[in-house]
């Protein structure tokens, strides 16, 4: 279960060497995102993550919004 | 794991830096007005006019005592009955930009609408500035 983060805790992370994941699709990630993020979008996520993403450091996942 | 539910929209609607094709685009956060005069609901149309226009301004927006936006006052209204207050004369919930909208998306908007003036707020509403027609290159 992932615990909710705001604006401010995931600038701390990013500073910390956080991993942001961004899973929006792939035209939008490249118009767009967080500095550092790396786009999975929500179709690979499952099949990727364990590849691309560090288990031992911390990870957060955006889209555009909750909405 | 983390989820920052609020997103993308919320980084960028503060301002805060991105990466990617339209990093490099100006948006309105580099050409909004942010010295736009401001009011609240109570004040009187006379005064505030008078104020507006020494202020160099042919418009201004009224705000709540926390800077949420809660109207404009362009050339037209402030021409109206200056013994009136704000809250009567103001054009109300006039549609808000974010800081992140890039200068070329809001030229198309403004050109499309015919708007003048519009304001860019916080995603929570809060007054950031005004942008002019001419500050997106909008004919």
């Amino acid at each position: 279960m992932a615990q909710e983060i705001d604006r401010e805790g995931v600038r701390r992370l990013i500073e910390e060497g956080g991993q942001v994941v961004d899973v929006l699709p792939a035209k939008e990630y490249e118009q767009d995102h967080l500095p550092g993020a790396i786009n999975l979008p929500i179709r690979r996520i499952e099949a990727e993550a364990r590849r691309v993403l560090d288990r031992d450091r911390p990870i957060v996942v955006y889209c555009a919004d909750s909405a | 794991m983390y989820d920052f539910r609020t997103g993308i929209q919320d980084w960028m609607g503060a301002g805060l830096p991105t990466e990617g094709t339209n990093a490099q685009r100006p948006r309105l956060v580099d050409v909004v007005r942010r010295d736009v005069p401001t009011f609240g609901l109570g004040e009187r149309l006379g005064d505030v006019r008078d104020r507006v226009v020494a202020a160099g301004w042919e418009a201004c927006v009224v705000v709540s005592e926390d800077r949420v936006v809660l109207g404009l006052l362009r050339a037209k209204e402030l021409q109206g009955d200056p013994n009136l207050p704000v809250e009567r004369v103001m054009r109300p919930g006039p549609s808000t930009f974010r800081p992140f909208v890039t200068v070329e998306e809001m030229r198309r908007t403004m050109t499309d609408r015919n708007l003048a003036s519009s304001p860019v707020t916080t995603a929570d509403g809060r007054l950031v500035g005004v942008v002019l027609r001419a500050d997106v290159g909008a004919g």
